[in-house]
């Protein structure tokens, strides 16, 4: 059984240019239909005996390639501390770059479910892919574990009982930051964000406890998706003058725009909010990167002991920083890891693995938390500001904060 | 006068026996990567009708794939049932004036101004989508239905079978080649063919180059957005990328991996791409650049692709045994 | 708004027109001159700005960097013009176009085994991070202007040398008429392989000198790449002077564009360029 599982995965390769057409031939035909033969006998679990599939979707290539390598490093060297096993059965990966591309998202979504037969598919880093595969996914014989895309609906409207996340919403990020900047005494705050759905609802979120409180939004200024040149933006808020600038953006422009804003005379003169703004990025943007305060679910300067120990692995495993999104990728492994023991690694039993899963109480790295009705984190999001490069932790903006699961009939 | 070599013709049977059959024996994956390979050759051929006959080398052919995509998922992505015989002509008509405008604006141009005209417009329709509040964005708009085919309370057409819509796509797909064959064959086709050869030289018999070029601009895009309908119905889901430039491109290396100027080349081409971009990911993670490689072995040794290939390999047997 | 507003827009306005003319000047010469289109422009950008990351990273020194950094830029564009470009001149614009779609993956997948997926940054250098003061909040970096004048000076020099002397004169005649050019004795392939090169050299060049005000990523050859698209064609593809003021143009517009309509934002760009080449189909000042 083991032995056609290995066959799928490995390819002929043939280095040997000294072999004859005939063995050619021979090894091709026998190759082929052994892996034709594999893919259209299914596969028997014996007992349970046989290996869990796990389908993988995240970004190995383009400009969230790191997101993507965190995320699958940090839940596999978690399922590796739990001796390899999920409810003691063996872990078959199978890995598919999603390239950040959402037309192919559904052959490569199709692949894991009907090809490869999944047990459960993680994945993936892009909100576009991620709104796809719930939609694709829902009610299927599969569980779904979203270990980032953020967009409100995955747990929202298009919620499902075989559908978790370990990661965020939008919603849950940006919320606490309004409540916030108003007892911090912001009034007249301008928005500044990617004009991609993901900053529009970041915003949005943020409109939600930030005008109702008493603030006002003084300027709404969205930059196309994916340009980071910011100069004419920062002339505005120059003009404006508002009290504090919230903002949405993420990875290398984040890096660029705390650098600019800096150079066009704006740091200290009006305070930098964001969410995933300093995320990974306050080292490399130098001294333009302190004092901006960031509400988020994470800091890598959480002083518990699972954050501690979970940044020396990560470091030893991979020789990369811990961030965000290994943290979500490592909790994703939690998940699984306690999901299957809970069952008793019984796979075929959806029902209980679904209650199992979603009574689980994880200890993350970035505090413990569990999981709502509609299968998302209720969890702590923190106030942190960069000082000496890092995101320290000088708050909670919310505790234990649910998010509202808009359009979930869970 | 365009002609399929009786070898073809044979070949080409053989392809649509093996497709006739295979749902038969593949299972569900298979039957929709098949469906998708169809969709994309239907993509493709449209493309060549424009750049393999007429000349005219677009890098914005993705637009109109998106606007019959998005035409279907706005005007019918909410309905619970909705029928066949509105939906198609909706996507059509709308894309066919896309391309009407784009067409007029573009064909004033000639050579290098042609492609980059072609990809700002198609850029230009790709930001109008993602930036709109109209539209959901980059979070993109689903169908809730696939459509359907009713005469009275007779339903014909059950879409959400999977192997009823592989056949469905294959018939379109047939059709499609055929029409294409057709218009290339009829008098249309000498002209058109006439001018990708010398255009001054036609222009100079009297025929209004200009128009030519734009008929079959509005052809070859309306077609494309059939293909964008079919793949809207099939996934259920269109995004602004369907639209990019990177999806432009990808379809013009389809057309060249099969072969340019052939209406079977773009079949195999894309049965070729979408296969390899399957299999070769699993084979390593720089797979991108093997990719790369291949495009350009094609361009630099392969000029008139694959199909070109189908000759040689044909006739080479025969020969040794002439010896 | 007051007028300062709108000045200091201006402003940001026509310092991007500078920059996008610097990474444009080299494109609009080799679609003019080798009537080659090469989607890959995109990717020499960011070639330029991670040599200049590595050099700067080895020697701590911006300047220095960027000296280093150009020898080795004209020399990726002399072995992709003798290795690829060169084997698809006669073969029509289709496979130019495949064949640097092809390039442009390639290179971003050499860029991400060289130096992985992180983001990065170059500081500006010491002497030109000072800024100057223009209103009583907002301030503009010294590094910005120093951009703007490499520009001017570059601006300057190629129309020096395009208008000035005999190498420039040939590359015009090239741009206006390849054939007869080469009936005149001019050997059109070293020609090619100059020109190529210094397109190269170019694009490379403003990715070295913006790389302190942008950042590395992966795929960051991308948005360049259409925008010096449509500022070529706006322009006139193989006029030296249509890139600048295609350049300016699209500077401009952009930055007006997007903070006064914001849904539109990129929309605007392209059809502004819609309407110029209806306007005028071969560009506001072609070559030919």
């Amino acid at each position: 059984m083991s032995k056609l599982d290995n066959l799928k995965f490995e390819d002929p390769k043939f280095q040997d240019k000294d072999m004859t057409r005939r063995d050619f031939v021979k090894t091709a035909s026998t190759a082929l239909a052994m892996t034709a033969a594999s893919s259209i006998i299914p596969t028997f679990a014996i007992g349970g005996m046989a290996p869990v599939k796990v389908g993988v979707l995240l970004p190995f290539t383009g400009t969230y390639a790191k997101l993507g390598s965190h995320i699958l490093d940090a839940m596999k060297m978690r399922i590796a501390q739990n001796g390899d096993k999920l409810g003691g059965r063996k872990v078959d990966f199978t890995v598919i770059d999603s390239e950040m591309n959402v037309p192919k998202s559904t052959q490569r979504v199709n692949k894991l479910l009907k090809k490869e037969k999944a047990n459960f598919i993680i994945g993936p880093v892009h909100s576009g892919i991620g709104i796809n595969m719930a939609r694709m996914l829902k009610d299927k014989k599969v569980i779904v574990v979203v270990p980032n895309a953020g967009a409100n609906q995955i747990t929202g409207e298009l919620c499902a009982q075989n559908i978790f996340r370990t990661s965020f919403t939008s919603w849950q990020t940006a919320y606490p930051a309004g409540q916030v900047m108003l007892k911090e005494g912001y009034k007249k705050v301008a928005l500044m964000y990617y004009n991609y759905a993901f900053g529009k609802q970041t915003a949005a979120a943020f409109q939600e406890s930030f005008i109702p409180g008493g603030g006002e939004i003084v300027a709404d200024i969205p930059t196309p998706f994916p340009k980071t040149e910011f100069q004419s933006f920062f002339t505005k808020i120059a003009a404006i003058k508002p009290d504090a600038v919230f903002t949405f953006y993420s990875g290398g422009g984040a890096i660029k725009f705390m650098k600019d804003y800096a150079a066009a005379g704006l740091q200290g003169k009006i305070p930098l909010w964001g969410t995933f703004l300093t995320e990974g990025t306050s080292r490399q943007a130098g001294a333009a990167a302190e004092g901006i305060k960031t509400t988020l679910h994470y800091s890598t300067e959480l002083e518990n002991a699972t954050n501690r120990k979970f940044k020396v692995d990560f470091k030893k495993a991979t020789g990369d920083d811990a961030d965000v999104f290994a943290v979500q990728g490592y909790d994703a492994g939690s998940l699984l890891i306690q999901g299957m023991d809970a069952v008793g690694g019984d796979t075929d039993a959806i029902v209980d693995l679904q209650n199992a899963l979603r009574s689980v109480k994880i200890d993350s790295p970035r505090g413990t938390f569990t999981f709502s009705k509609a299968n998302h984190p209720i969890q702590d999001i923190y106030l942190r500001e960069v000082q000496g490069g890092v995101n320290k932790v000088i708050g909670v903006a919310a505790k234990a904060l649910e998010d509202p699961a808009i359009g979930c009939k869970a | 006068m365009y002609k399929i070599s009786k070898t073809v013709q044979l070949l080409l049977l053989i392809i649509l026996g093996f497709t006739l059959w295979f749902p038969a024996i593949a299972d569900e994956y298979y039957i929709e990567l098949l469906t998708n390979i169809m969709i994309i050759a239907i993509f493709a051929m449209s493309l060549d009708l424009l750049v393999g006959f007429t000349g005219l080398v677009s890098l914005g052919h993705a637009a109109f794939f998106g606007i019959g995509a998005y035409s279907l998922a706005i005007f019918f992505g909410g309905m619970e049932q909705f029928s066949l015989l509105a939906a198609l002509p909706v996507s059509l008509i709308a894309t066919a004036l896309a391309a009407l405008i784009i067409g007029w604006i573009s064909i004033r141009t000639s050579g290098i101004y042609f492609i980059m005209i072609t990809l700002a417009l198609s850029q230009m329709v790709y930001y109008y989508f993602f930036e709109s509040k109209l539209y959901n964005g980059d979070d993109g708009l689903f169908m809730t239905a696939k459509p359907s085919l009713n005469i009275g309370s007779l339903h014909l057409l059950n879409l959400e079978n999977e192997i009823t819509f592989y056949y469905f796509t294959f018939g379109i797909l047939v059709v499609v080649f055929l029409f294409l064959v057709m218009i290339l064959r009829a008098p249309f086709g000498q002209v058109i063919t006439g001018i990708c050869a010398n255009e001054s030289r036609v222009k100079s018999l009297g025929y209004p180059t200009q128009r030519y070029k734009l008929v079959s601009f509005v052809i070859a895009g309306t077609l494309a957005g059939l293909a964008g309908f079919l793949e809207a119905s099939h996934t259920g889901f269109i995004t602004p990328s369907y639209l990019s430039w990177h999806e432009s491109g990808a379809i013009l290396v389809v057309v060249i991996l099969g072969g340019i100027a052939t209406f079977y080349g773009p079949i195999i081409g894309a049965g070729t791409f979408v296969l390899l971009e399957d299999m070769l990911p699993e084979m390593t993670d720089h797979w991108k650049i093997i990719f790369g490689g291949i495009i350009i072995f094609i361009v630099l040794f392969l000029p008139n692709g694959i199909s070109s290939l189908s000759w040689k390999i044909l006739y080479k047997p025969f020969q040794i045994f002439k010896r | 708004m007051e007028l300062s507003f709108y000045l200091i827009q201006l402003l940001n306005g026509i310092q991007y027109g500078f920059l996008l003319f610097l990474v444009t000047s080299g494109l609009t010469l080799v679609f003019g001159i080798m009537d080659v289109i090469n989607l890959a422009h995109g990717s020499f950008y960011m070639i330029g700005a991670y040599l200049a990351f590595w050099l700067t990273g080895i020697f701590g020194n911006l300047f220095l960097g960027i000296i280093l950094a150009i020898p080795l830029a004209i020399l990726v564009g002399f072995v992709v013009e003798k290795l690829a470009i060169s084997y698809v001149y006669t073969k029509g614009h289709l496979h130019q176009v495949l064949l640097t779609y092809a390039l442009i993956m390639v290179f971003d997948e050499a860029q991400r085994f060289l130096w992985g997926n992180d983001s990065h940054g170059i500081d500006v250098p010491a002497i030109l991070s000072g800024s100057i003061p223009l209103t009583d909040i907002q301030v503009y970096p010294v590094y910005r202007l120093f951009v703007s004048f490499v520009c001017i000076v570059i601006a300057a020099g190629m129309f020096f040398v395009i208008h000035k002397t005999k190498l420039g004169m040939t590359i015009r005649a090239g741009a206006s008429n390849r054939e007869m050019t080469q009936a005149l004795g001019i050997n059109i392939k070293t020609l090619f392989t100059i020109v190529f090169s210094l397109g190269v050299a170019l694009a490379a060049f403003a990715g070295m000198i913006a790389a302190p005000i942008d950042s590395l990523y992966p795929g960051m050859g991308d948005n360049i790449l259409i925008i010096s698209l449509v500022v070529v064609v706006i322009g006139g593809i193989g006029s030296i002077k249509g890139a600048f003021v295609g350049a300016m143009i699209i500077g401009v517009s952009s930055v007006f564009g997007e903070t006064l309509f914001p849904d539109l934002a990129s929309v605007i760009v392209y059809a502004m360029m819609s309407a110029i080449l209806i306007w005028r189909p071969k560009g506001l000042f072609p070559a030919t």
